[in-house]
């Protein structure tokens, strides 16, 4: 393998959420995005909703290229596509830094700050499992799907 | 004798003076009084630092230095206080209604409407009559006499549906209304028991999580929660009472309001440490205050998951550093506080007695305990950052003159009181 195609091979790890409209919730999407385009998924949330519409949670992992593929055929398809940093939210007014959140969370996003004690959410280690949402005294988390 | 002896008396009154003021300059500079320490407040020259930066003065400069120096330590604390109300008087309506003996709800909150025609109150804790509560558990509390007290304080509408008997003076039985806090005569935050000195940290040994005051409670000592301001905190800053009694003026959910008497369950006779803080839950304060003045960002609605709701309170407290012995108090930090670990699956609801052990504030503050050889992760319910910004409010309002202190007019009962913390001697109505 040559030094431009081993450069070319950048891996990316990414995790997003997929809302299916309803006549997609029967097909085997992540099926094709292993065999088509060599991407590795994660599942960290799935539901179908009464109205029949498909939600998932994943990371997807694979080449820079497969992947930016694999996100074209699900657009192709109609999935909707949104970064999962923009799902979990912390209503910066509400929230009063007592800490509560931090042994809930079990992917580590909050961080007590060690001098100020101010708890930093980190919304890059968030997988929306939701957990935080409920055991926040003052609800300043809040989960948009 | 008799006509010389005013003379004489002036002399001597003069000579003592004389050797009180040599007293003072040369061997005990830094004894003051609160009415000195005013005094400097009013000139801008008051010398006033924060309960952290006190620690770091004491060690720098020794105790005696130091006490010549500092005027007055500010204290902080925010968290959650459930037993925490608010009383007011919405006016007479017209024709007029009497709402005591009635029912009121505000924002679908029950109030206690047990007092005269116009006058309400309304605790954290209540819930609407139709909140699911524990039905399907664990409850949300999303909604309570927290978030009303809340939303009244920042100035919302708030939907008042009452219902009364009718009188002859008072006919009127349904009242509907939107009411404002700006319109009310009286708001006055009215909490019976605040600002625990010292307190549990809660872990759970049982096999499944648990949902408690003291926050989720993971399986098998999966975590652990407490809830004090360790060393910001103003009863763990004058441990024997000292200086905070009845009457002191102090910082409350954004405003000023006093100390009106011990709060319930004050329980100042428990085994302390020879620095004199107390090795668990001991002291309580019932303060009060004009609402009005207050902040939502000091008083916070809080929801606790399968608990219930609440109310987070910000409170700061002045200690005025009269003499080397009330400073030693206010230098005290974090790692010198113990707190006793409790196990909330069984001892607590039990009202068993048995500790698990005892930790520093230092170590719960690093984020990880060790309890009978088990690491476990920390979680404040407590918030440190907003206690330190209490704390350094009221430092700014004493040194630009907006806030005086107070001379006590009772002192709170301190360990010679003999209190005894009762439990409820249950007794049995059939037989």
């Amino acid at each position: 393998m040559s030094e431009n195609n081993k450069s070319s091979k950048r891996i990316v790890a990414r995790k997003i959420v997929l809302h299916f409209p309803r006549r997609m919730v029967e097909e085997p999407i992540l099926f094709h995005l292993t065999k088509d385009y060599d991407l590795e998924f994660n599942i960290l949330k799935a539901s179908i909703t009464p109205e029949a519409e498909g939600l998932m949670v994943v990371e997807l992992k694979g080449d820079q290229h497969n992947y930016d593929q694999g996100i074209q055929y699900l657009i192709e398809r109609g999935v909707r596509i949104q970064s999962l940093s923009q799902n979990v939210t912390r209503n910066e007014e509400r929230c009063t830094s007592c800490g509560a959140c931090v042994t809930i969370c079990p992917a580590g996003a909050f961080e007590v700050e060690p001098v100020t004690r101010i708890v930093k959410f980190n919304d890059a280690k968030c997988i929306a499992c939701g957990l935080c949402i409920k055991a926040c005294p003052p609800r300043a988390m809040e989960l948009h799907f | 004798m008799d006509k010389f002896s005013p003379f004489i008396n002036l002399l001597f009154a003069g000579s003592i003076d004389f050797l009180r003021q040599s007293y003072y300059y040369q061997d005990d500079n830094m004894a003051k009084t609160i009415k000195e320490i005013n005094e400097k407040i009013r000139q801008g020259k008051a010398v006033v630092v924060n309960a952290v930066e006190i620690i770091d003065i004491v060690r720098e400069e020794g105790l005696k230095k130091a006490a010549e120096k500092v005027d007055v330590v500010t204290t902080g604390t925010f968290g959650p206080m459930c037993s925490s109300g608010a009383y007011f008087n919405i006016g007479h309506s017209k024709p007029r209604i009497k709402l005591g003996g009635g029912k009121a709800y505000l924002n679908d909150v029950p109030a206690y409407a047990a007092f005269a025609a116009a006058d309400l109150f309304i605790g954290a804790n209540a819930l609407p009559d139709d909140d699911p509560r524990n039905r399907s558990h664990p409850g949300d509390f999303n909604y309570g006499g927290g978030h009303v007290i809340e939303e009244l304080v920042a100035g919302h509408d708030i939907r008042l549906v009452a219902t009364a008997y009718g009188t002859d003076c008072y006919p009127r039985k349904k009242l509907e209304t939107w009411i404002n806090i700006k319109d009310l005569n009286e708001a006055v935050l009215f909490n019976m028991r605040n600002a625990y000195q010292n307190y549990n940290v809660a872990v759970n040994l049982s096999d499944r999580t648990i949902y408690t005051y003291m926050g989720v409670l993971k399986p098998r000592m999966g975590n652990a929660g407490y809830s004090s301001a360790g060393e910001l905190s103003p009863l763990l800053n004058d441990p024997y009472y000292k200086t905070i009694g009845i009457g002191t003026r102090i910082f409350l959910g954004g405003g000023t309001g006093y100390i009106a008497w011990h709060g319930t369950q004050h329980n100042p006779c428990v085994p302390r440490l020879p620095n004199g803080t107390p090795r668990g839950g001991a002291g309580t304060l019932a303060v009060i205050g004009d609402l009005k003045q207050m902040s939502p960002r000091y008083l916070v609605g809080t929801s606790m998951l399968g608990y219930g709701c609440t109310l987070t309170v910000g409170i700061g407290v002045p200690i005025p550093i009269l003499n080397e012995e009330i400073l030693q108090y206010t230098a005290v930090s974090d790692a010198e506080i113990f707190a006793p670990v409790v196990d909330y699956s069984t001892t607590y609801p039990n009202r068993e007695s048995g500790i698990l052990g005892e930790v520093s504030y230092a170590e719960l503050r690093s984020g990880r305990i060790r309890i009978q050889g088990k690491e476990v992760p920390t979680a404040s319910l407590s918030s440190y950052p907003r206690a330190l910004e209490i704390a350094n409010l009221l430092k700014e309002w004493i040194q630009s003159g907006k806030f005086f202190l107070t001379e006590p007019v009772a002192p709170l009962p301190g360990v010679e009181s003999g209190i005894v913390f009762k439990p409820l001697n249950e007794r049995s109505i059939t037989d």
